[in-house]
């Protein structure tokens, strides 16, 4: 269906958030982490804002996490999201403690819910590259 | 003590790393500090305003700026030679450098004070306490503050954005509409921790709009609506609908403020700074621990504390209104009631001029129009004009204290006001 869609504007990287998106390509959620704080921090920034360590590493995300809060979109001026409404705006607290915003996909809008589990998954947009995403979590998964 | 980590930096100078102590406040700590307080008075003693439009009618910024000014001089019966101080809110997107100083020449002002102040939707309440601390110092004497949104090819409305931001990097490729769906999120995470309503959300419009009919200069003065017409309004961002939203607009602001002798030689009662406190919490979104408490907790609580009063002293709210939610969440974290409890409490009590808690009686701007930047500051000239006693058909009776917060970003940005009556 989305093949049918103009595509998403591509996200325009800082050199901090260049990691970020690199591994989206790669169909990984990626976080940035202090090793000296051993703490995790989003969005990327040029340093930890705790200890000004500008050495900073990424870890892997489970991709999992949960709906903090999520409004359905109804109209917007950019032809690639007037092509997608209605579409949920979502943030969405991940299982490893920060917070991301994104949308929330493969499911009726009206039916997503703040407090609702949901897991990663990778949309392309335009100029090759991939923006994460997040979908209802199986019902079973943790 | 932890040791001292050195790491090279790209200039070769050795810097210790993680060895800072950690001593600053947290937001946990609402009042570390001394009360915050002129303690020279303060004053608000000149107002111009150009009322909120669809249509600017071409009018410029620098048109709608010298026409404020004015009037706020006029006002004030100051001469521009008696002013000494310029604040200017940053609406000239594209303008060029030392605009404020161009804006002077152009009063005719030859000032000690000169400045361009941004804290989005809290720039006019951080105004005036950036200009009661100028004087306070002796920098000047009488400030002149004046907020405008013209028809400039590049001013605000137009204005590009800038996607190396991180707002632009984190949030565009999702089509976050800015303020709009992010106001909406904090009102679904309000309505999900809380159970507050449509209904209730809709009533704050409702009530303003009350107050916008019994003020001939704003926006929607001949249009009543109902809670029906703002839940039958198209959904714009759920749980939000049209009439929860404000219309941008045209429109600009002046205000003046000086010290108690100056303010006690105008024509008009001084409107008195008893009081301000003012927090930034983040820009974005996902930096907000907690969509359901602003930093208004601390904004108001440093107000309430330097004046020495409580929310059961305040006879007019006049609380920034880019949304429903807005309201709700400023007057709980304003404590007017507790948290999660500003749905039944708005509609157990009329918000109207004529009601038990008088709240953005010349409509708010959802109901009096936003003028851009300026939209915030017809907060501050609404107490102004109640504190005076002049507010005609929409007067709260006996009107001595109101407080006045604005609210810039999503929900960034909180400066809050008390202002209280003057004179004898
Ligand atoms: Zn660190």
């Amino acid at each position: 269906m989305s093949d049918a869609l103009p595509p998403r504007p591509a996200p325009e990287p800082s050199d901090h958030g260049a990691p970020y998106w690199a591994a989206a390509t790669e169909h990984r959620l990626v976080l940035q982490h202090c090793p000296r704080c051993d703490r995790l921090q989003h969005f990327p920034r040029p340093w930890c804002t705790e200890c000004l360590a500008d050495d900073l590493d990424v870890v892997e995300s489970s991709g999992r996490g949960t709906v903090y809060a999520a409004t359905v979109v109804r109209r917007h001026p950019n032809p690639a999201f007037a092509a997608r409404v209605p579409y949920v705006l979502a943030l969405v607290d991940l299982d490893e403690g920060v917070r991301v915003m994104s949308n929330v996909v493969g499911c009726d809008p009206e039916s997503v819910r703040v407090g609702q589990r949901v897991a990663v998954g990778f949309e392309p947009a335009a100029d090759g590259t991939v923006v994460p995403v997040f979908a209802p979590a199986d019902p079973g998964s943790p | 003590m932890a040791p001292l980590v050195f790491k090279t930096s790209g200039t070769g100078d050795p810097r210790p790393v993680g060895s800072i102590p950690a001593t600053s406040a947290t937001s946990d700590d609402p009042s570390p500090r001394a009360p915050q307080r002129t303690t020279l008075d303060t004053a608000i003693i000149g107002i111009g305003e150009v009322p909120p439009r669809r249509r600017s009618d071409g009018a410029t910024t620098l048109d709608l700026v010298a026409r404020v000014a004015r009037d706020a001089m006029l006002d004030a019966h100051l001469r521009p030679t008696d002013v000494d101080g310029l604040l200017l809110s940053p609406t000239f997107t594209g303008a060029p450098l030392t605009v404020a100083s161009m804006v002077a020449d152009l009063l005719g002002l030859r000032p000690s004070y000169c400045d361009v102040v941004d804290v989005g939707g809290a720039t006019a309440t951080g105004m005036v306490w950036r200009a009661a601390a100028a004087i306070e110092a002796g920098v000047c004497r009488s400030v002149l503050c004046v907020l405008a949104e013209g028809a400039d090819p590049r001013s605000g409305i137009h204005a590009p954005s800038w996607p190396a931001l991180p707002n632009g990097q984190w949030e565009r490729p999702y089509g976050s509409l800015g303020p709009n769906s992010g106001y909406a999120l904090a009102a679904s995470r309000h309505a999900y921790e809380f159970g507050t309503t449509d209904e209730q959300r809709a009533k704050v419009a409702v009530d303003q709009r009350t107050n916008a009919c019994a003020n001939p200069t704003s926006l929607f003065a001949d249009t009543p609506i109902t809670v029906d017409d703002v839940l039958g309004s198209p959904l714009v961002c759920d749980p939000l609908h049209l009439l929860e939203i404000v219309m941008p607009c045209f429109g600009a602001t002046a205000f003046i403020v000086a010290p108690a002798d100056v303010a006690a030689a105008g024509p008009h009662p001084p409107v008195v700074l008893r009081g301000f406190g003012e927090q930034i919490t983040h820009s974005s979104l996902v930096s907000l621990p907690d969509l359901t408490r602003t930093g208004i907790v601390e904004s108001a609580g440093r107000a309430y504390a330097a004046a020495g009063v409580t929310p059961a002293d305040i006879d007019l709210v006049s609380a920034y209104d880019c949304y429903t939610i807005t309201v709700i969440l400023t007057l709980e974290d304003a404590g007017f009631c507790a948290k999660g409890q500003g749905g039944p409490f708005v509609a157990d009590h009329d918000l109207t001029f004529a009601g038990d808690l008088p709240c953005n009686t010349h409509g708010g701007q959802l109901s009096y129009g936003q003028a851009g930047l300026a939209g915030g500051a017809s907060h501050v000239t609404e107490a102004v004009v109640q504190l005076r006693g002049a507010g005609g058909a929409r007067q709260v009776p006996d009107c001595r204290l109101a407080l006045v917060n604005g609210n810039g970003g999503i929900l960034a940005e909180q400066c809050t006001l008390v202002l209280e009556r003057g004179g004898a």
